[in-house]
């Protein structure tokens, strides 16, 4: 019996996700005194693995599965499940594999529970702490099943290393045309900029900034920071911004390192997408609003001042 | 076309969370629910979709009789007829297993769900329908139009989109995108009449597993109390994010 992990890749090349899904499960399978198996897809050299703890890989290598495909991807993992015999599937929380992991918990009549925040409350019964009401509350899920499936939620565990002995194994599971129904025709990724799902560090804005014209002191901020840039609902839905920048219950959750809140009073919903950031900043020129309640550090003034003061004095501590 | 809406009970969005019973229980005490927002972006479209295309749209829930004024909005929105599935929705699986039955005997052509109800967060119930009726799937999907069999759609994926063809029968994970905000319908006086007589099926749910439940609830640790940095003093905020906190 193993853990099987679906370490994620883009291009090539691992995700960071992917490294904390091994670091976790390396720690799960100390505890279960198991071994950690990954699958990877379209990697040549899976030699990173072994710093955290995995033991074994099972590489997939067809030009089929170049593009992502949860149909067949999630085929592809169950099988690999069957073959190890992993009581235990572990998967990330990126939209990609959320997409494929209620398919992978069908097929194994796996109990599923998703946003996993930290290592199993207990083994048996085996239990599991997970994010729930949109990061108002965390929930304690029971998984009855022989063979479970979680998600664990990005940045809730952290990277771990630990260096193995990596087995690379090339594994060959058997496609079936029939699951690639869902075409991709085309791919738009915004270019040169960095998506909120993969920053450290997010800078979002608010109705503060009073219009479009002057988002350039978030992309200017954010560009010294190395940060993604990202909105609240009210300046998505008076169109400053595209909705994909929307962070909040109803747009996109964040769980980055450093959340930057410029000009953004704290809705409840906006918040509920936003705390499981680690530290969190606001620049508000209004003290009482609400996110000065949930934020480690505040600057109470018009960030038409402190922004550009920040910038420069970020790009100097840069320089240093 | 036969559309199903699956819609979830959630609280409102600005809600706040208590747990009663020992924390085992959420307390509805004073929280007025509504349809999960996901949920509503997909019913929106489906109106759409009758008003433009004559689609049939039926809207389904899995959960008691307290439910039903959450369906009945839906009605007065402008559904044609409501199912509810008397069953406590504990398992992400045992709903999925109960809505896949609907759609087998209902015949549906397209089953909109939300990627997620923001209650638990589960996020499954979309792609489980998807496992048990091999319909085809499109999750986060931002997008969508229909013409005869041929489905265009679009699917969110961290840091851009995917432009999507495929064919129905199909599933939806819908989220915010599948229409402007603006065009979510607010029900009018007629809509909530008319709603009153629509047909509100009872049915009772299929034996399926309860694979997961949720044993127990926590609040987040209290938080400390924010750091105020002076307006004229931000080389201190940089030196606490640097050497306090350690995240640049």
């Amino acid at each position: 019996m193993s853990i099987l992990i679906y370490a994620e890749s883009a291009e090539g090349k691992f995700k960071k996700v992917a490294f904390e899904l091994a670091s976790y499960a390396k720690k799960v399978a100390e505890s279960l005194g198991s071994t950690v198996t990954a699958i990877t897809f379209n990697i040549t050299d899976a030699s990173e693995l072994s710093k955290y703890g995995v033991d074994k890989v099972l590489k997939v290598n067809d030009s089929k599965l170049a593009n992502f495909s949860a149909k067949a991807y999630a085929d592809a993992i169950q099988q690999a499940a069957k073959k190890e015999d992993a009581k235990l599937v572990l998967l990330s929380s990126t939209t990609d594999s959320a997409y494929l992991s209620s398919l992978v918990a069908v097929s194994l009549d796996a109990g599923f529970a998703s946003n996993v925040v930290g290592l199993p409350v207990s083994t048996s019964p085996f239990q599991v702490k997970r994010n729930a009401f949109s990061n108002k509350a965390f929930n304690i899920t029971e998984i009855s099943t022989d063979v479970k499936v979680l998600g664990l939620a990005k940045n809730s565990f952290g990277i771990v290393a630990s260096s193995s002995n990596l087995t690379e194994e090339d594994y060959a599971p058997s496609i079936n045309d029939a699951d690639f129904a869902i075409k991709i025709e085309s791919t738009e990724k915004v270019s040169g900029k960095i998506a909120i799902a993969d920053a450290d560090i997010v800078v979002s804005g608010g109705r503060g900034l009073k219009g479009p014209e002057n988002w350039g002191l978030i992309e200017d901020l954010a560009a010294a920071l190395g940060a993604a840039t990202a909105c609240s609902k009210p300046v998505s839905d008076l169109g400053w911004r595209p909705h994909g920048e929307h962070v909040g219950q109803t747009g996109k959750p964040v769980a980055s390192n450093l959340y930057i809140a410029v000009g953004i009073s704290g809705a409840i919903q906006h918040i509920a997408g936003i705390n499981s950031s680690k530290v969190k900043v606001v620049i508000n020129s209004d003290p009482e609003a609400p996110f000065f309640k949930v934020a480690d550090y505040g600057v109470v003034g018009d960030a038409f001042e402190i922004v550009p003061q920040l910038i420069e004095k970020i790009k100097a501590f840069k320089a240093q | 076309m036969k559309i199903l809406v699956c819609i979830s009970h959630v609280p409102d969005t600005t809600s706040k969370i208590n747990f009663t019973n020992n924390e085992s229980e959420f307390d509805t005490n004073g929280v007025q629910f509504v349809i999960n927002p996901n949920d509503e972006y997909g019913l929106t479209r489906a109106i759409w979709f009758q008003e433009q295309q004559g689609a049939t749209v039926t809207v389904v829930n899995v959960g008691g009789p307290e439910t039903e004024p959450t369906l009945r909005k839906a009605l007065a929105i402008g559904a044609n007829d409501a199912i509810r599935v008397n069953a406590s929705p504990t398992d992400g699986f045992f709903v999925a297993k109960q809505l896949a039955e609907v759609i087998k005997s209902g015949g549906y052509d397209i089953v909109l769900a939300g990627k997620e109800s923001l209650d638990y967060n589960g996020g499954m119930v979309p792609g489980m329908i998807a496992a048990l009726t091999d319909f085809n799937f499109v999750n986060s999907c931002t997008e969508l139009t229909i013409e005869g069999t041929a489905v265009k759609a679009v699917r969110e994926i961290d840091g851009g989109k995917e432009n999507i063809s495929t064919a129905l029968p199909l599933i939806i994970g819908g989220q915010k995108g599948l229409v402007e905000e603006k065009d979510l319908k607010i029900p009018n006086m007629r809509g909530i009449m008319t709603a009153r007589s629509k047909p509100l099926t009872v049915v009772e749910p299929v034996a399926a597993n309860n694979n997961t439940k949720a044993v127990k609830f926590e609040k987040p640790a209290a938080k400390s109390a924010v750091k105020l940095v002076a307006a004229d003093n931000l080389d201190e905020l940089i030196n606490l994010l640097h050497n306090e906190a350690k995240v640049i």
